[in-house]
């Protein structure tokens, strides 16, 4: 039988949960209740005892302090309307399988298959009387109805003798497991029709390749060998999908690209990944010569530098962008426990140091009518931000450096990158630390979670627009302490050698992961009945493909595979062994001892076509605004401060921990009343060291509106100008790119593709130029190539968008400098030239412009400033420094100001530009590579004389006034704004998120 | 020479801050050894062969069930391979042998949680407890803590105030009576309050992140060798540890250490 502990705070006990939702449903729907309670339910279905239920109920389940509990009966009363949300069957539940666990340990006798725990949240309302509301009060904002179902009850509808029904939310499958077979001799549209319905996301010239390849006679006898014939099973269609998917395979970035330029020229480019991005980092490293400090670049989960003589720095940075639009908090969860196991299946294995973060959200204050299946940006903000909080901070992993940036086309797609740093040994055993290889005769071992219907499709299904037929499989929920209890024990196992290799299980699943592993040796043997199951009832070519989180795949040496299993066991994490890595040539699966997958690897891994895509560059015909300057420039200020792209992120920032691990040197809040905006993190790995590993990121889509290709010139500038900022070595950085784009391919749906395409290759174009100019060597990356809605006739994309991060090194982290200016009489600089670059600029979109004068990077001045000031930092000249982004020079100065608690008196007349520059854009322009310096007096002549020659101009002074106070082109005042105002703007739009 | 001082950091289940705990031991001159739980409950190490133990911060399974109630759940218990009592006889072992025992944030809730703190009567039953902050959120910021000088507890031995970071969801002290509070009070085991930058002792939010009673932030037992406290002391042995060193003149070491030195020296003269 089932019970039902329902658990619930004592009378006067502050239910802080239950205040939060009140508070937030007033903010999101503006349903202003008079109390919310909320009660904890667990639902045991399993084999125990009246008292052990009741030891579980007083034990682990309640706090005898604050909480009471109820067995098979209501606690609830005095409310109006009680709504219970629970998950829906096979959906992760964290908390159940902690529960489950702790009566294990309590009745010293573990569960059998199919007990299990199950739990709920009970929310009772005061005020709440209509059934209506309720319904979209559960609906809108306490449940997400593709993961959780709900229960709404008046208050006389509630039995006071047993309270809610026991419902039981288990997987319930009476399907046999089978292997269906299908011919392929078929018409296009009835393949095309098998690819819709199977959600497998592959076009007609694919499926035709794989319909030619399965009646090749030779292939079909070799096929008879093993008990097949001419149809191809599902588990191969399947395993073919995935592999194949844009997600995987990144079809798009490896296509033939045919581009005209807007003069005519025509060129064609043979995959932009190896011609720009590859090509970037060879000819970087080529002209380091002996000072490259790349050890291993795009082959394997993430990039690898070098950090010193003993250790290695390991960076990557992922997208979850399509489930988190599904469910915000699961999406977001699973995109950084799932980046976190990409750092430490790199090489033989590494320990994460630092997350960091980037969101991409329509404004939280939207107020327009959203299109069906999209969830208001409100919910998506606040379930981002939980979900990447719960998977940081409960792995133990800082967050130490992100942003959020807003326009309203992410309400088609919200982007959520992840980012993850780890460190790994130069040496293990004696062999380089970021090399592997599978040995033939290696077991396929598979670690972690075990094999649920969660995930299915979610390669498939990132590689398409959000449409309606979307599947709710896609939607995962991560478990960052299966996932934490992995780790520690994959660090002794690989520390102890019982490994020969080691990779991830994201996108894909199994099939991804042990195929990829077995192009090692050229053959893998994959038993799937072998695979450990959350629940019975999963298809064989479900558990191939499955995403199932918290799982990694290695291969085991037969000699060392008992060692790894028992201490796998030991450290209560679940290894199995599923079969053997083969130099057949043949990527092999059986269920129940029969071969239901016979594919060969080179048809697997090079057998699709490559595309052919179209692309012509044509510059959008724009002007530049001409309204007059404001008569206010103060308020204009005040304004810019408050754009949700320039204010405040504390609320958040102060949501993740960012300095657990206790090497935060420079924290993403800084300055008097540690709230300033920090430009990048340092990072101190090695406890007993002070070698710092210094971290940034660029991102400006604004600009991509007017030209891309000077958009990503933007985002790599910004990255380094960030990470120079805080003292960051320039001659020793490395990028990551992550392109997120709307579909590129010319078709009906996307009229446009020609120009989105050449978007696209001009942004690659400036992303080889300036990499190179900047002798920085991309290490790895990623592309989403599918951001956008498209519903009946809606379609909504995201303005193309590149997170460019950077990670590098500081010789000594005690010489980091800080954006707060740090005392009245010193001086401030300005280093670099402004111009009149407003197009796409914060200023403009102020005042509902766009403008055509996008910012353009000159590296090669820029890279001289970035080591003059690497130079004056190492000498410690430097008081403060901070970058020039959005809002420009103005909002720079109102930051540094503010955070460091002093004011300043600014000339604008002092400024250096080429042509003159009305008042306003002097203020709010975007120039690029620009930073603002402040300097000792004492120490004036050192460092002028250090940029001799350069564009370093002093505009003026810190001062104890409480206030920024900026004088325009003939000396007269132009602004007078105390701190106070400066930073009430700036912390107000998003202080109660 | 002094003798070594053995200090024991346990790990696993989502313990998430054992390597900087263990260097604070380091260096503040205890030998240190980071042991995974998986080898106290194998039986292959015992408890008993160090002089203090530290329950470091982290998530233990999740805070799924409030926090560290499932780890407080294993540890009551979880049986050790080869004995015939749990991890938790081991642990009144060594408390009843005087020795010393620090938890911080997840090992402040844990301690709470499995009764150990602040034990007043000497019964190991839970009297009081961390819950969800008055706001309801998790949150990382810096605080200063009022020490109470007349307290028997031996890590704070002369301090006034402290600074230091604060990194949690669940860090709101509650007392299951106002009795309970008041012997707390009386006893002087409220070693720690949340303070204004005076160091006066304070309800109001940020100063008082979590809106916890009377402002406790750590509290210890009658013997003041058992130390619980919300604030991570480990993550400020060094200066740049400090939100505003590049603004300010700080000694080079961090005030957390003090902590754990007046921890070492107490185990070598007394122990």
């Amino acid at each position: 039988m089932a019970w039902r502990i329902v658990v619930g705070l004592k009378d006067g006990v502050k239910d802080a949960r239950g205040e939060r939702v009140q508070r937030e449903l007033k903010e999101h729907l503006h349903i202003d209740l008079h109390s919310i309670r909320t009660l904890d339910v667990y639902t045991l279905d399993a084999a125990l005892s009246d008292e052990e239920v009741e030891r579980a109920a007083a034990g682990p389940f309640s706090d005898p302090v604050i909480q009471e509990y109820a067995i098979n009966q209501p606690l609830a009363s005095s409310f109006d309307m009680l709504i219970e949300v629970g998950f829906r069957p096979g959906v992760t539940d964290n908390p159940g399988r902690t529960a489950k666990e702790a009566i294990e340990y309590l009745t010293g006798r573990p569960f059998a298959a199919g007990e299990a725990v199950y739990t709920s949240t009970q929310y009772l309302f005061a005020g709440l009387t209509n059934k209506a509301m309720a319904e979209k009060v559960a609906g809108d904002f306490l449940a997400n109805g593709l993961i959780q179902h709900w229960i709404i009850l008046s208050a006389d509808e509630l039995d006071p003798q047993v309270g809610v029904p026991v419902s039981v939310p288990k997987v319930v499958s009476d399907a046999a497991p089978t292997v269906r077979t299908l011919s392929l001799q078929l018409s296009n549209e009835e393949l095309l029709d098998i690819s819709r319905q199977g959600m497998l996301a592959l076009n007609l010239e694919e499926m035709d390749k794989i319909k030619r390849h399965i009646a090749d006679p030779q292939v079909v006898a070799e096929r008879q060998k093993v008990g097949l014939g001419t149809e191809l099973t599902d588990v191969e269609l399947e395993t073919l999908a995935q592999t194949w998917s844009e997600h995987c395979k990144h079809k798009i970035f490896s296509a033939k690209i045919n581009y005209e330029d807007e003069h005519g020229n025509r060129q064609v480019i043979d995959s932009l990944f190896k011609t720009f991005i590859v090509g970037a980092t060879d000819k970087v490293r080529e002209n380091l010569g002996h000072n490259d400090y790349c050890l291993s670049v795009f082959k394997d989960n993430a990039g690898v530098i070098e950090f010193n003589a003993d250790w290695s720095l390991v960076f990557k940075v992922e997208t979850h962008n399509s489930p988190s639009a599904l469910d915000p908090y699961g999406g977001a969860l699973t995109g950084i426990v799932g980046v976190n196991r990409d750092g430490v299946a790199t090489g033989m294995g590494a320990r994460l140091i630092f997350n960091t973060d980037v969101f991409c959200f329509a404004s939280p204050f939207l107020k327009r009518e959203l299109p069906p299946r999209l969830l208001h940006p409100r919910r998506i903000f606040d379930g981002v931000v939980e979900g990447v909080e719960h998977g940081g901070n409960k792995s133990g992993i800082p967050t130490i450096n992100g942003s959020l940036v807003f326009d309203d086309r992410f309400a088609g797609k919200p982007l959520v990158y992840c980012g993850t740093a780890a460190l790994m040994p130069r040496m293990l055993h004696g062999k380089p630390c970021h090399e592997k290889k599978v040995q033939v005769g290696d077991h396929i071992v598979m670690t972690g979670g075990r094999i649920g219907k969660d995930g299915i499709h979610g390669a498939t299904f990132s590689s398409e627009e959000l449409h309606e037929g979307s599947p709710v499989t896609a939607v995962q929920i991560g478990d960052p302490i299966t996932q934490r209890k992995m780790f520690d024990f994959l660090l002794i196992a690989r520390d102890r050698g019982l490994y020969n290799s080691i990779t991830d299980n994201g996108a894909g699943g199994l099939s991804s992961s042990v195929g990829e592993m077995a192009e090692d040796t050229g053959g893998l043997e994959l038993h799937l009945d072998r695979a450990p199951l959350k629940y019975p009832g999963l298809q064989p070519w479900e558990i191939l493909i499955s995403e199932a989180q918290e799982r990694m795949t290695l291969a085991v040496p037969d000699d060392k595979l008992n060692a790894f299993l028992s201490l796998a066991k030991e450290m209560d994490v679940d290894a199995t062994d599923l079969g053997l890595f083969t130099d057949s040539g043949y990527f092999q699966c059986f269920y129940e001892g029969k071969t239901v997958s016979y594919l060969s690897m080179e048809f697997v891994h090079e057998g699709v076509p490559q595309m052919v895509i179209p692309a012509k560059w044509q510059p959008k015909e724009l002007a530049e605004p001409d309204f007059a300057q404001p008569e206010n420039l103060g308020d204009e200020l005040k304004q810019l401060l408050s754009r949700l792209n320039i204010c405040s992120k504390e609320s958040v920032v102060r949501r993740y921990d960012h300095e657990v691990q206790a090497g935060t040197v420079i924290k993403p809040l800084v300055g008097v009343v540690n709230d300033g905006p920090s430009d990048a993190a340092v990072y101190r790995p090695l406890l007993d060291s002070f070698e710092g590993v210094v971290v940034s990121h660029g991102i400006c889509p604004s600009y991509s509106d007017i030209d891309t290709y000077h958009m990503m010139a933007c985002a790599i500038d910004e990255g380094l100008r960030n990470y120079v900022s805080v003292g960051g070595d320039i001659d020793h950085a490395a990028g990551l790119d992550n392109f997120c784009w709307c579909d590129p391919v010319e078709s009906i749906k996307t009229p446009d593709g020609q120009y989105k395409a050449a978007q696209l290759v001009r942004a690659n174009q400036a992303l080889y130029d300036y990499c190179v100019a900047y002798g920085v060597p991309l290490i790895s990356g990623k592309d989403s190539m599918k951001n956008d809605y498209q519903i009946g006739g809606t379609k909504i994309s995201i303005p193309p968008t590149v997170l460019f991060s950077v990670i590098g090194k500081i010789a000594d982290a005690r010489k980091a400098v800080s954006m707060d200016v740090k005392q009245a009489g010193d001086l401030v600089y300005l280093l670099g030239i402004t111009a009149d670059e407003l197009g796409g600029s914060e200023y403009y979109a102020q005042h509902d412009e766009l403008g055509s004068q996008v910012p353009q990077v000159d590296a090669g001045q820029a890279l001289l400033r970035y080591r003059t000031l690497n130079q004056a930092q190492q000498q410690g000249l430097i008081a403060s420094c901070h970058d020039l982004s959005d809002g420009g020079l103005g909002v720079a100065l109102a930051e540094s100001a503010f955070a460091g608690g002093f004011g300043m008196q600014i000339e604008l007349s002092y400024i250096e530009v080429e042509d003159y520059i009305r008042e306003d854009k002097l203020l709010f322009s975007e120039s690029q590579s620009r930073l603002l310096v402040t300097v000792r007096s004492s120490q004036k002549e050192t460092f002028e004389a250090l940029f001799a020659g350069q564009s370093c101009r002093c505009i003026g002074q810190v001062t104890t006034q409480p206030e920024l106070s900026i004088n325009g082109l003939h000396g007269q005042k132009l602004l007078q704004v105390s701190l106070k105002d400066l930073k009430q703007a700036w912390q107000a739009p998003l202080r109660e998120m | 020479m002094a003798k070594t001082v053995k200090a024991i950091v346990i790990s696993g289940y989502g313990t998430n801050c054992e390597r900087e705990v263990a260097h604070a031991c380091r260096l503040a001159g205890a030998a240190a050894d980071i042991v995974h739980i998986t080898e106290l409950l194998a039986g292959r190490i015992n408890l008993n062969d160090y002089h203090f133990l530290n329950l470091a911060g982290g998530f233990l399974d999740g805070d799924d069930l409030g926090s560290a109630k499932a780890g407080a759940n294993r540890l009551l218990h979880a049986r050790v391979v080869g004995e015939d009592d749990s991890l938790a006889e081991q642990l009144k072992e060594f408390i009843a042998a005087g020795k010393l025992v620090m938890g911080v944030c997840n090992g402040f809730q844990l301690l709470v949680k499995m009764g150990l703190l602040p034990a007043i009567d000497g019964n190991f039953r839970q009297t009081c407890t961390l819950t969800n902050n008055d706001r309801g959120r998790f949150e990382n910021r810096w605080s200063w803590l009022k020490i109470d000088p007349e307290s028997p507890c031996i890590y704070t031995r002369g301090l006034n105030g402290l600074y230091l970071p604060v990194r949690h969801g669940e860090g709101k002290f509650v007392a299951d009576s106002p009795k309970t509070l008041q012997q707390l009070e009386d006893l002087h085991l409220t070693v720690m309050k949340y303070a204004d930058c005076d160091l006066h002792p304070s309800m109001e939010f940020p100063d008082n992140p979590n809106g916890s009673e009377a402002s406790i932030a750590g509290i210890c037992d009658p013997t003041g060798r058992l130390f619980g406290l919300m604030p991570h002391p480990e993550a400020y042995t060094h200066r740049t540890h400090h939100p505003r060193w590049t603004r300010e003149t700080l000694p080079e070491e961090g005030m957390g250490l003090i902590l754990y030195r007046n921890a070492v020296n107490f185990i070598q003269k007394e122990l």
